[in-house]
């Protein structure tokens, strides 16, 4: 667009604050937290001097920490899994136009507005092995005596407790990735699927023909989403379960907060942090970068 | 797509048990707050509320009426800030070309996917010094902050959409670029307007990370870390909690049942791509 150069000097003094401002707390404070991951601080008090990686030798080495991120991969697979095969389904449902497609969609999609606090307060009840799905297995008969989110049961690394919680997570994040294969779905010629009916094409092959492909960038993107906001996973946790008998329900986001700021070990939840920022650029940057250079093409 | 009946019959079956199982856990939040502490036993959670009353609401208002209005004292101007600050930057970034701009862009919204632990401990240090640590004044600010990459990003993709012509017919009429701006673009904003204003509201109202980090004081704490508080203790008044969490969600629910179509544009016009 044509822009005079006093237009364009404005715009840019106009954005300097902004940039600064955001650069400081973003850049800035990554860098400062970087600092702190080599730092000897483990206490209230600040205490800068160098230690070089031994912060994050000492994660390496951690129970907990390697608890966590065994966690954290079943959890990214489950949910990621979950949400997106459950998502298709459901919006291939809405997509062929059923009554009361609109009250259906709401339902739907109504856990996202909700905040995880709310949604982990709530689930740890359904799952409470006192109280929740249990006694209404009993109630109908079943001998129901399994553990839930205090299971300290696992399958090759996988801590069966977190079912708890990726079904609580799903629950909340299925009518996102059910929004958005919709947006694409209806983004899908009509006359195009209909020539296909006349040709003698069954629903089967129309869905793996034309429609699986026609989504196949969303998924993508979908699975982008899901999988940085499950790397990051701490307030449903914090909420749900806490971290659990032996870690089983215990994330690097939970790990950092609570050795932070209940432990006061800065140097070592710093080192979290930024493992926690590395695993999250790998996901992320990639993605920006193609979707930006997608955006100019 | 044309369907033989039975097939659209089984899909309908489908997805009605689909929406009730969506449907499960509000019945168990409404049915429980309902009831009195009385009926409270470790066996009749599932049993529907037999007598209701208003036992459960009232314990839990009592509990949360401040931080109630703690949390509207927050979303409220987090909100309105960021739709003029995000309306701001998303516009040059839309319209003025200019050198490293689509690097700069980048660095911004990155901004957004960071996990934010990654900065908790440079921010509270910061906040302390300025004096803002443990205020409600702090955690406004912090949110309007890390706001920006997204209201910006969602501003930026529709303004990318307005064409050229509409911003120069308007220098040609003798505006400078403030005053196309102001008069011709924000007045065509208004549906992104609202896209950001109820997303911010939402994801602010929603937030614990900052929250939890944030204020200690429970008089000043915004609703979801004091419901936190409220359900952590070991007391089975499952009454109160239940009827707590309702009201920490009723204020974003009513957003997303009114405010629905709104809400879904900027779940979707979050991903990058305009």
């Amino acid at each position: 667009m044509y822009c005079s150069k006093k237009d364009k000097r404005l715009a840019i003094i106009m954005l300097i604050p902004f940039l600064a401002v955001l650069f400081l707390f973003v850049y800035g404070f990554i860098f400062w937290s970087i600092r702190v991951s080599f730092s000897a601080w483990d206490s209230i008090l600040p205490d800068m001097s160098w230690v070089g990686l031994r912060n994050y030798q000492e994660l390496m080495g951690s129970l907990r920490f390697k608890t966590d991120i065994v966690n954290t991969i079943y959890f990214t697979l489950f949910f990621m899994v979950i949400c997106i095969v459950g998502g298709f389904l459901l919006s291939y449902l809405l997509f062929v136009h059923l009554k009361g497609e609109g009250f259906l969609r709401t339902v739907y999609l109504f856990p996202l507005s909700l905040s995880f606090v709310v949604t982990g307060v709530l689930w740890r009840w359904i799952f409470n092995p006192e109280v929740g799905l249990n006694a209404l297995l009993r109630m109908i008969g079943f001998k129901a005596e399994f553990g839930w989110f205090t299971s300290t049961y696992s399958i090759g690394g996988f801590n069966v407790a977190l079912i708890a919680l990726i079904i609580g997570a799903s629950w909340q994040y299925l009518g996102y990735t059910m929004a958005m294969f919709l947006a694409g779905l209806r983004g899908i010629d009509d006359q195009l699927i209909e020539s296909a009916q006349i040709d003698g094409a069954g629903e089967w092959s129309i869905v793996t023909k034309i429609i699986l492909p026609i989504i196949k960038p969303i998924t993508f993107s979908a699975m982008i989403v899901l999988g940085h906001i499950s790397l990051k996973i701490f307030d449903l946790a914090y909420a749900m379960t806490g971290k659990g008998p032996r870690f089983v329900t215990d994330f690097p986001g939970l790990y950092m907060f609570e050795t932070t700021f209940r432990g006061n070990h800065y140097a070592e939840g710093a080192a979290i942090s930024i493992i926690m920022l590395l695993l999250v650029a790998l996901v992320i940057v990639p993605y920006l970068a193609t979707s930006m250079k997608e955006d100019e093409a | 797509m044309k369907l033989s009946k039975t097939n659209r019959t089984i899909k309908y079956i489908l997805a009605i048990i689909a929406a009730l199982l969506f449907l499960f856990p509000l019945y168990v939040i409404i049915n429980n707050s309902l009831k009195p502490f009385a009926d409270v036993r470790v066996s009749e959670m599932w049993v529907l509320a037999k007598r209701p009353s208003s036992e459960g609401f009232a314990k839990a208002f009592k509990a949360l009426s401040q931080n109630l209005i703690n949390s509207f004292i927050l979303v409220i101007p987090v909100s309105l800030l960021s739709v003029l600050f995000g309306s701001i930057i998303g516009f040059i970034f839309a319209k003025v070309r200019f050198r490293y701009s689509k690097v700069l862009f980048f660095l911004i919204i990155f901004g957004m996917f960071i996990p934010y632990q990654s900065i908790l401990i440079p921010l509270v240090r910061t906040l302390n010094k300025v004096g803002l640590y443990g205020s409600l004044k702090g955690l406004i600010i912090t949110h309007t902050i890390y706001g920006l990459p997204i209201s910006s990003l969602m501003f930026r993709n529709y303004y990318a959409k307005i064409p050229d012509e509409l911003v120069e017919a308007g220098m040609i009429d003798g505006l400078q670029l403030v005053g196309v701006f102001r008069q011709v673009v924000v007045p065509i904003s208004l549906p992104t307007m609202v896209v950001v204003l109820i997303w911010q509201f939402t994801s602010v109202w929603n937030d614990f990370l900052f929250a939890v980090t944030l204020t200690q004081k429970p008089s000043i704490q915004p609703i979801t870390v004091a419901l936190q508080n409220l359900a952590g203790t070991q007391v089975i008044e499952w009454n109160a909690q239940m009827a707590g969490a309702l009201i920490a969600a009723v204020p974003t629910l009513l957003v997303y049942i009114f405010l629905g179509k709104y809400f879904i544009q900027g779940l979707l016009s979050g991903s990058v791509k305009g």
